[in-house]
């Protein structure tokens, strides 16, 4: 059934572009699973965040900083503006009904993209990326060292984050603010920085997803438009609620999509994403939590 | 020389008034109790101590002023169990009680030693999820993560409630032992008056958002009214 | 509750007078602009059924509108089994297209609740766009369908723009009136009381599946007919007609009208219309305040303009002008009934 031809090498190499991609998503997905965990928002300005604060390395690097000196830069920056964001913007509806807040992080995801298109206007740019674009071989697979780079790159970020969620009093504290905002006042958490660090944390994840995937397709404001459909997908695969979930989901539709994409002759290019949407929809029909999603256990 | 003194305290939900007025103290390591039926407004008291329900009046911990903000409370040393033990079910029994140290650094590891010398059946299920276990041992991780903080002042809200006795004389026996080695001060809300004056010095009954009796233990049981409405004999 | 009758009848009658008589003071420019609002608000009554009288979120609205707007050009173009419909003809065709549609989306919609449905109807107001370029032999491709310019019927001596006017608010207030009737009705009342609790109202009788899948079929052929007069009034559709910001501007629209005021829904599709066509002139307002100067046609000043109002709209204003509205007349008519 319209098949294409078929080598293992080739089959390596689109497996290889398909953890590329899913490492991706992956960080965004992750990134959406963090502020989902922490104020049951679902971003719809991740993108934009991420290719706003892409665009800010851009203009460093062309002020003459090399990739790694801007690097922390547009984290910190990444940083400010998330926690900037939830304490403006969220905080001050944090009671509203579900459609108000999505309504508003539409609202910034319009407002940071027609920013970008004022500030650095439209048009695609070339973004250098840390790592070299040459193949090198690996057990007689080519493979180019950026894919390699990315990669090792966001399981780094997860590695980090993981630490920082189970062994930090910090980490802790924003998890118990995730669970149990009552429970975490009177521990003497203090909620409100807790929810304001989520959204930090999330727009760095972002961030550095963005300035990993810019080399690969061109820097332009709507570059992460897509991308950000797939780490929803990623993120409501795995379970919206499960960082975990949100990687392993990650991955999976990265690869599911492109060999999808390569070898099924009748999705392409042009009809991935219905096909991943379809394969959300099924899974939600499926299993409603997502892979990972918790059945909640509570004894009273 | 007093603990907590709350004087002319009134709360509210919404536009309903809960409390009138009530006044009460606690003094340094003394147990104090709140009777009163349901709806009389035992458990508001504790709440507009903690500051997690809208109260107006004089509160004062410690000479000062209580905060208005939960966490700022919590960090001036009064840890709160409420209703339902506010267990964190998706977190392990290991991380509810690191978090029950979350206001302060260091001795950890010395302060749950203790609570599992105390409760020796959170120990052995340390690394299992909150939610999982049963009533009994949840109030028991409630008290331990309590426990943690080495509060100044426990604020207890029923601990008797659905729990077998044997588990209650284990939960009151823990609580004793606490308030003997750390000098700390309890106000406990029970249903179960008998329960309540039999380990709390003073006590104070509460009718409607308003404090109608109070007085020592054995003055109470020596009340006949409150002997008839409220012990039951 | 008081009895909202008669201020709705005659906010009713009012509208109905406006819209018979606004032609002879506007230019012929302004009619056809007029009548794309109208069909912003066609489209804004049917999110109102599903949003803000059922609860369900639909991020993809404008997927439905461009079903009947493709409908309409297939049907009017290529004709079914070789047999061209006339334009006027294909409108409820593309309602009813577009609201079959609806309810097979409306079917997995039973099982997601608020966010995932946000997500999933998002998806396919950003995968709809594809479709049409991937089965190009049937839609078109990237280059779409021209259709005729649409002519009055009957000989009336009317211009294209005024006919499409008067066919479009035509429509919308017989929508109006039925999406009015529908919302007082049983009916109504059974998506009420699912949007306020599911547990209540399954408790109630009322069968989730039959009326939170009918919702999305209603609101849904609202949309249909809104994208068929769409593509009628620009004589052609292409996946660009109807992009995929569309859906978020309904959902603009809806948020500023009010989620649940049918009435006030002709206020959030003016500002669609407006901040879509004139982001430049609210650009040169925002210029008046100090320390401020925006190049009006740079682009990006659109989404940016955009992106300000519904911040500010939702931050300030959570209920929609018709919850202004609302709010004022309930002051004013307190005010009458009570004697001080």
């Amino acid at each position: 059934m319209l098949l294409a031809a078929f080598t293992w090498t080739e089959f390596a190499q689109q497996l290889a572009a398909g953890i590329r991609e899913g490492a991706i998503y992956a960080g965004l997905a992750l990134a959406i699973v963090i502020i989902y965990r922490s104020t049951r928002v679902i971003n719809f300005a991740q993108g934009e965040m991420a290719t706003f604060t892409t665009f800010i390395a851009w203009s460093l690097m062309n002020q003459g900083l090399s990739f790694w000196a801007a690097f922390p830069i547009v984290l910190a920056i990444a940083f400010t503006g998330g926690v900037a964001i939830e304490r403006v913007l969220i905080r001050p509806v944090e009671n509203a009904p579900v459609l108000t807040i999505v309504i508003i992080t539409l609202g910034l995801a319009l407002l940071l993209n027609g920013l970008m298109s004022m500030i650095w206007g439209g048009g695609n740019r070339q973004f250098h990326g840390p790592f070299s674009t040459r193949t090198i071989d690996v057990g007689g697979v080519p493979v180019s060292v950026q894919d390699i780079g990315i990669v090792v790159v966001s399981i780094l970020l997860v590695v980090l984050l993981g630490f920082f969620f189970r062994f930090t009093k910090v980490g802790l504290g924003m998890r118990a603010a995730a669970v149990n905002r009552d429970s975490s006042r009177l521990a003497g958490v203090r909620v409100g920085w807790m929810l304001a660090l989520g959204w930090g944390i999330a727009a760095v994840l972002g961030a550095v997803a963005g300035m990993m995937i810019a080399p690969v397709v061109f820097l332009d404001p709507n570059m992460m438009q897509t991308i950000l459909l797939y780490a929803f997908a990623a993120a409501v695969l795995g379970g919206l609620d499960s960082p975990v979930g949100a990687v392993v989901g990650g991955i999976l539709l990265g690869v599911t999509i492109t060999l999808l994409g390569r070898y099924v002759g009748f999705i392409g290019s042009t009809l991935k994403l219905p096909a991943a949407l379809l394969l959300i929809l099924v899974l939600l029909l499926l299993r409603p939590g997502g892979l990972f999603g918790r059945v909640t256990v509570r004894r009273v | 020389m007093s603990r907590l003194e709350l004087r002319n305290v009134e709360a509210r939900y919404g536009p309903v008034k809960v409390l009138h007025g009530v006044s009460l103290t606690v003094g340094d390591g003394e147990l104090v109790a709140v009777l009163g039926a349901n709806g009389a407004g035992k458990t508001t008291t504790l709440r507009a101590i903690s500051g997690t329900v809208r109260r107006s009046g004089d509160l004062v911990f410690d000479g000062k002023a209580l905060s208005r903000r939960t966490e700022v409370t919590a960090r001036a040393g009064i840890a709160h169990v409420p209703e339902g033990r506010g267990t964190f079910s998706d977190l392990s029994v290991w991380e509810n009680l690191r978090l029950g140290a979350y206001t302060r650094r260091g001795g950890i590891k010395e302060d749950a030693q203790r609570v599992f010398s105390f409760f020796p059946r959170l120990e052995a299920r340390r690394n299992q999820q909150a939610g999982t276990l049963s009533g009994g041992e949840q109030q028991m991780l409630a008290l331990g993560r309590a426990m943690m903080a080495r509060p100044k002042l426990l604020l207890l809200d029923e601990p008797s409630l659905g729990l077998a006795p044997i588990v209650v004389t284990e939960i009151f026996g823990a609580l004793e032992r606490m308030k003997g080695e750390d000098g700390m001060s309890v106000l406990v809300v029970e249903q179960n008056a008998n329960l309540a004056l039999a380990h709390a010095a003073r006590a104070y009954v509460l009718e409607v958002g308003n404090v109608v009796v109070d007085g020592t233990s054995d003055e109470l049981r020596a009340n006949e009214s409150i002997r008839k409405s409220y012990l039951g004999y | 509750m008081r009895a909202r009758l008669w201020p709705e009848l005659s906010a009713f009658a009012a509208v109905a007078v406006v819209v018979a008589l606004l032609p002879r003071f506007v230019s012929d420019f302004r009619a056809r602009e007029l009548a794309i609002v109208g069909m912003y608000f066609i489209a804004l009554l049917g999110l109102s059924i599903l949003t803000g009288f059922n609860g369900q979120i639909s991020l993809g609205h404008g997927a439905f509108m461009a079903i009947g707007g493709y409908t309409t050009a297939i049907l009017s173009v290529d004709g079914f089994f070789g047999h061209q419909l006339r334009d006027l003809w294909t409108i409820p065709i593309a309602g009813l297209v577009a609201g079959i549609a609806g309810l097979v989306v409306g079917i997995p919609a039973l099982r997601l609740s608020g966010l995932y449905l946000a997500l999933i109807t998002f998806g396919i107001a950003v995968s709809f766009p594809q479709l049409p370029k991937e089965f190009d032999h049937f839609f078109g491709g990237t280059t779409g369908k021209i259709l005729d310019l649409a002519k009055p019927p009957f000989g009336l001596g009317t211009t294209t723009n005024n006919w499409i006017y008067y066919l479009t608010w035509g429509i919308a207030l017989v929508l109006l009136v039925a999406a009015w009737l529908l919302v007082r009705g049983k009916t109504g009342r059974a998506f009420k009381a699912i949007r306020d609790s599911e547990v209540a109202a399954v408790s109630a009788g009322i069968s989730l599946p039959r009326y939170k899948t009918l919702a999305f079929g209603i609101s849904a052929f609202y949309a249909g007919v809104a994208g068929s007069l769409y593509a009628i009034a620009n004589a052609y559709v292409n996946p660009d007609v109807f992009p995929i910001i569309l859906s978020v501007y309904l959902v603009v629209g809806l948020a500023v009208g009010g989620l649940d005021s049918l009435f006030g829904m002709i206020a959030g599709a003016a500002l669609i219309y407006f901040l879509q066509n004139h982001a430049d002139t609210v650009a040169r307002w925002i210029n008046h305040l100090p320390a401020l100067s925006l190049d009006p046609k740079q682009p990006g000043i659109p989404s940016v303009v955009f992106g300000i109002v519904l911040i500010v709209v939702m931050v300030l204003l959570p209920t929609g002008a018709g919850g202004l509205v609302r709010k004022l007349f309930g002051l004013l008519t307190s005010r009458l009934y009570t004697r001080s």
